[in-house]
């Protein structure tokens, strides 16, 4: 919200600078995001914080003044030229060739009376360029305009940086600044600093310049001085001039309107208009502009009504307004031209013969405040950010004549179907915006008095007495019982209740004090106070914030410290990735959002997947068509990555930890189980200048030896076994299901090739992909917490190698559990180290070769023993395997 | 014999003088002072000598091999010294050549971050409590003080399911309310936890916004935390996370789980408050947003909130990964792309 200082000051006095008032709404949670300076320079930054530097431009003290125009004459040569006679505060009069065409009515008429007011700028004097768009300065220099010299100008708005508009020179109201000598500095005159404030949704109340003048107020212990209520009303009264009925009263609480009659539509007087610009609204006619100006200074939106119209509609007798629900099939045009079909829920504003406007959103075309010279437009109707191109002309514009006799309302409208409206039927205006944050009921009859007077000053009208009135559900008084203490007690330090007082009446607030309780009653023109322990909260945190958080003192928390439980799946998931990232591996995190169609790629086409059968969490309102549903499984991205990163990176060894999401039959949540993914693909080192490196392409092997790796640095405890499985994503043959104490912990394999395939990572069997997907409780469930460290061996070790010759079919887990299960004690280790087929191997045969390590922990052992255990192993092989012995 | 010894003597030095290898050097010592070299030789026909010469010749003869050895034992020396000042001469390296590569892995900066989090945060009594991704309205919303159609709703653009009431959660807090039911004992036990996970927001993708996002919250429910506490607890971790002498300022805020509600902001790690492009000149960098716990939160997670108190806090771990780095977007974290990985 625009704030412009200026404004501000109507209603309350302000000592702070710019900045500092800026900071301290900033901390009383009316966050400044940015201030605009018109012509002022920018102040000092307040005592430890720093301001974004403002590059505007700062008007001349002595360059940029007042002037006024005493005489308009004709260019003896240029007729698209005039000469502006200005007395800007010295004796002579400085002529100055213009082709402001706001200058043209006035040619040739002699002395002015009163004078044009206009700034003024000196030669010297830095000015935007009017016909630039890029912002850009220049400085006047005397130069000749058709023959005539000219050194000094009358400028425009944009020249002065106070909005685009070029059309013509800058006119100010005489009545507004006909008491300032020409020659003031015009920094007085139209200098001004705009405050951008964020508002929050709590702070609804103070979407308004009255609003926002009241928390200066409180923070400053200035006096806020409300606008007047006081309505000249010389007509005849209104009462059975207009009716109103309210049938939804939950969603129509009050309903108020005011009669003008025989007003003349023209052009909002200069100060409006300018603060109209200021808050960025488009100034339209003074009926639009007033209504919008009190919605900006009060925060009651305004709506205002042809009333000949509805009368019109009535059959010449006078109108009955309805706020009802619509029957079914109801349709309703809106003023920018839009055909809506109205939802059960809007609410609406309507005669007998049918809707008219949204309540509290937009008006209808049919009933619009009407002037063929101007566009149609009132407050309630502008679109927020909405550019004039879009507004409508057509069907309405042939008509009636222009406006005579105002009927303006003002009314209450319940947040929730407000909001609701606004969202089905895509409309942000200015008035939605603040009923869908709340407007109290009794801010009605205050702006429909407020506006109904500023429009009649404008526009010449005559006001009927009285106002019509229906408040059919008026809001209850909101009153809190705040003890002292209990604010002492959230906060944790002590506040003087004076203080307290002082701060919560600053906000009008009405305060009885009654021993440590204080009786507070919420002024009426807010709704964010709550009843009861919400009440007692939301008033703490007024006294907070008006009291300052930069004052609230620092303590250590002195309750007691809960027990401190070791998070145990936390501190393994973190071991897991370190042990991951010190096998080589680098984390990757995806999305967690996918497609069914970019899973189902994971089973090759005519296959049935292996992949969890269950629906999808599935997004109802997703954002982009490859993010609709939460994952089954990490593969998928994995690959993604993979495919991302091939493009530029050989070797790629990566995990992901991450959930997936599982819904489980009769369950609203789904599970969301944890799971491990891991990938590998490309050469399994680097080459470098002194060798070529470890060139070969990592192989299934690669992929275990990284788990192995893994289970063993988390020291996974138990028996860990690799079966060989099927699984629609992997290579038939090269996948295997990790297990862990019997329980499965997942697959483990080379990815299918169709599989890399349509994941861009090529149908290359010599350059396989290998992944593996681990459900993580599984894996981790076996972590051994305590163990005990083997004494380092004092006896030496007898090494000696066995190889032997078994069927292909065995597999090589087997032959080892043999090994070990004949060494008994005595052997100590056995290591694979060469696996060979072919010559002089026979056929469908292969050897396996292991290095062997006995050792006893006591004593040394003789050659005798260790003989008689090889030859036991040996004897094992070849019972058990039919092996022979090679060699 | 005598002037034979001397003579050898002589030529044994002589020799022994224009040596410069090892191997010549093992031949010298073979030829005079070897088994059958020619000192020994001399030594041996001693016995040969008539018995009054004996002693003398042998007194000079041991003389004579004693100072060859010694001679042949200075050459063997200085001959090591030159054949190693050889070798490592031409041992030199081009040091300029590049190490050989080890591949090594690490962990992606999202975990990096939440792991400074959480080690802070333990330092300062707070645990890590995890709950769930997919939430349902309820807790995200509605026991958050929040209400269907509430305003404050607009806060967060939010998946929904197609599930009814079932959403991606727009923050951790609905975690409060599980932490609450989960530690606090139908609200008798004191908790202090903080919540971190991914959240999810309906946004479009851009270098600026995300879909999925971390976030750290912090819970302490106690009999007696306090707004002072609050202040306290979040400085001492801007000074832990960003240096001792960072100042941090709490400004007003708004949120609908607690109240009063504050955003935190610490003197701009980059600039050092100086102002600059970052903290976009004003000095500032936002950290968090805090407060005091509503009282109906308290009471939706099981405490009476007129005995019980606490603050919560939240915090977006990518945020700051990105401020402290100078990251620009953050489209980064969930690409993956290594050339970003490896650099942290
Ligand atoms: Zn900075």
């Amino acid at each position: 919200m625009l704030v412009p200082i200026s404004w501000l000051k109507d209603y309350v006095d302000i000592t702070l600078s710019v900045e500092e008032l800026a900071e301290r709404l900033t901390l009383a949670g009316l966050e400044v995001t940015g201030i605009r300076y018109i012509g002022i320079p920018q102040g000092e930054p307040p005592e430890g914080i720093n301001l974004p530097p403002s590059d505007h431009l700062v008007w001349d003290r002595n360059r940029l003044v007042l002037g006024a125009i005493r005489e308009v004459r004709a260019h003896p040569d240029a007729d698209r030229l005039v000469l502006a006679l200005v007395d800007y505060g010295d004796d002579e009069l400085e002529q100055c060739v213009t082709g402001a065409p706001n200058l043209f009515p006035f040619k040739d008429q002699g002395p002015l009376d009163p004078p044009l007011l206009a700034p003024f700028a000196h030669e010297g004097a830095e000015v935007l360029d009017g016909h630039a768009n890029d912002g850009s300065r220049m400085i006047l220099k005397e130069r000749k305009l058709r023959g005539i010299p000219n050194r000094s100008m009358v400028c425009s708005e944009k020249e002065l940086g106070i909005s685009n508009e070029h059309e013509g020179i800058m006119l100010l109201d005489w009545d507004e600044f006909g008491d300032m000598p020409p020659g003031t500095p015009l920094q007085d005159v139209l200098g001004d600093a705009v405050l951008d404030i964020d508002m929050l949704p709590n702070i609804a109340r103070c979407y308004n310049i009255v609003g926002v003048a009241r928390e200066v107020a409180a923070l400053t212990g200035a006096e806020l001085r409300l606008p007047p209520l006081d309505v000249v009303a010389e007509g005849p009264p209104i009462e059975g001039q207009v009716r109103i009925e309210i049938r939804e009263p939950e969603l129509n609480p009050r309903f108020t309107f005011a009669l003008l009659r025989d007003i003349e539509i023209k052009e909002s007087p200069g100060w409006m208009q300018r603060r109209l610009k200021l808050t960025g609204m488009r100034p339209i006619n003074n009926i639009v502009d007033a209504t919008n100006y009190v919605m900006l200074e009060l925060g009651e939106p305004l709506h205002a009504f042809d009333y000949d119209v509805l009368r019109e509609r009535a059959g010449g007798n006078p109108p009955t307004i309805i706020t009802r629900l619509p029957e079914p099939g109801e349709h309703l045009v809106t003023l920018d031209g839009q055909d809506h079909t109205l939802d059960d829920f809007n609410i609406l504003v309507a005669d007998q013969q049918g809707a008219l406007a949204f309540g509290g959103v937009m008006g209808g075309l049919e009933s619009e405040i009407w002037d063929p010279s101007m566009e149609v437009l009132d407050a309630t109707g502008v679109e927020v950010d909405e550019d004039g191109d879009k507004l409508p002309h057509g069907k309405a514009a042939a008509r009636r004549v222009s406006t005579t006799n105002v009927l303006l309302e003002a009314a209450s409208w319940n947040i929730v179907s407000t909001r609701r409206t606004m969202q089905s039927h895509k409309m942000n205006t200015e008035a939605g915006i603040r009923f869908s944050r709340g407007v109290h009921p009794a801010m009605a009859p205050r702006g429909v008095k407020r506006c109904i007077e500023l429009m009649r000053q404008i526009s010449g009208g005559t006001v009927a007495q009285g106002i019509i009135d229906n408040y059919a559900l008026p809001a209850e008084t909101v009153e809190v019982d705040l003890p002292v203490s209990e604010v002492d007690r959230l906060l944790g330090f002590e506040i003087p209740r004076d203080e307290i007082v002082r701060m919560l009446r600053a906000l009008e607030f009405t305060v009885e004090e009654d021993g440590d309780r204080l009786h507070v009653t919420v002024p009426d023109h807010r709704l964010d106070i709550g009843t009861g322990l919400t009440g007692r909260s939301d008033l703490v945190e007024e006294i907070a914030r008006v009291y300052g958080y930069d004052r609230v003192p620092i303590t250590v928390i002195a309750d007691e410290l809960p027990p401190q439980w070791g998070n145990v799946a936390l501190e393994r998931e973190e071991h897991l990735r370190d042990a991951l990232a010190r096998a080589g591996l680098r984390e990757i995190v995806t999305y967690r959002l996918t497609t069914p169609e970019r899973e189902a790629l994971l089973t090759p086409q005519g296959q049935s997947s292996d992949w969890p059968d269950v629906p999808y969490v599935e997004l109802a309102n997703p954002i982009s068509a490859d993010k609709t549903v939460m994952r089954h499984t990490l593969l998928a991205s994995m690959l993604d990555i993979a495919a991302a990163n091939a493009r530029h990176t050989d070797r790629q060894m990566l995990f992901e930890i991450g959930h997936v999401y599982l819904p489980v039959d009769g369950a609203r949540l789904p599970d969301e189980p944890a799971r491990l993914g891991l990938l590998l693909t490309g050469p399994r080192g680097v080459p470098d200048w002194q060798d070529a490196g470890d060139t070969a392409i990592m192989n299934f092997f690669d992929l275990k030896g990284v788990i192995d790796t893994a289970l063993r640095d988390l020291r996974v405890n138990g028996t860990i076994s690799y079966q060989p499985v099927e699984h629609s994503s992997f290579h038939p043959g090269r996948v295997a299901e990790l297990r862990i104490n019997g329980r499965a912990v997942g697959v483990l394999g080379q990815v299918h090739p169709l599989v890399c395939e349509v994941f861009d990572l090529g149908l290359d069997l010599d350059r396989p992909v290998l992944a593996a997907e681990f459900d993580l409780d599984t894996l981790l469930a076996d972590v051994q917490t305590l163990r005990e460290i083997a004494p380092v061996p004092t006896q030496p070790a007898v090494y000696q190698d066995i190889a032997l010759i078994v069927d292909d079919s065995i597999p090589a887990a087997e032959v080892e559990a043999v090994i070990v299960a004949a060494g008994g004690d005595l052997l100590e280790a056995a290591r694979l180290f060469d696996v060979y087929r072919g010559d002089p191997i026979p056929a469908g045969k292969k050897s396996l070769a292991y290095a062997l390590t006995y050792r006893l922990p006591d004593r040394t052992l003789t050659d005798k023993e260790v003989a008689k255990a090889h030859a036991k192993i040996a004897k094992a092989a070849q019972t058990r395997l039919q092996a022979d012995l090679r060699g | 014999m005598l002037e034979q010894l001397d003579s050898i003597y002589a030529q044994a030095l002589d020799e022994l003088s224009d040596i410069t290898t090892g191997d010549a050097l093992s031949g010298w010592e073979r030829r005079y002072l070897g088994k059958k070299g020619e000192v020994t030789q001399l030594l041996r026909s001693t016995g040969k000598l008539p018995k009054e010469e004996r002693a003398a010749f042998g007194q000079r003869a041991n003389v004579i091999k004693n100072e060859l050895i010694g001679a042949f034992a200075g050459r063997e020396e200085a001959i090591r010294q030159h054949e190693l000042a050889t070798q490592l001469e031409e041992g030199a390296l081009d040091v300029t050549l590049p190490g050989r590569p080890v591949q090594t892995g690490g962990l992606h900066p999202a975990t990096q971050t939440l792991r400074e989090f959480y080690a802070v945060w333990a330092e300062m009594g707070f645990q890590v409590f995890r709950s769930r991704d997919v939430e349902d309205d309820e807790t995200n919303f509605t026991l958050l003080n929040m209400p269907p159609h509430h305003p404050a709703r607009d806060m967060w653009d939010t998946f929904y399911t197609t599930t009814p009431g079932v959403i991606l959660r727009t923050h951790t807090s609905p975690g409060q309310i599980r932490a609450m039911h989960e530690l606090g004992e139908d609200g008798t036990q004191p908790i202090r936890v903080i919540l971190p996970g991914m959240c999810y927001r309906y946004e479009q993708i851009s270098a600026r916004s995300e879909v999925q996002f971390n976030q750290v919250e912090g819970l302490a429910v106690g009999r007696n935390i306090r707004l002072t506490d609050l202040k306290g607890t979040i400085a001492e971790f801007a000074r832990r996370m960003y240096g001792e002498d960072k100042r941090v300022r709490f400004r007003g805020s708004y949120f609908p789980f607690t109240e009063p509600s504050m955003e935190v902001d610490v003197e701009c790690i980059l600039c050092g408050g100086e102002g600059c492009g970052v903290c976009k000149y004003t000095g500032w960098l936002e950290i968090a947003g805090c407060g005091m716990v509503h009282p109906i939160v308290l009471h939706n997670g099981g405490y009476d909130p007129t005995e019980w108190s606490g603050f919560a806090f939240g915090m977006g771990p990518e945020r700051m990964t990105m401020l402290k780095h100078g990251i620009q977007d953050i489209r980064y974290f969930w690409g993956n792309d290594l050339r970003f990985l490896e650099q942290f």
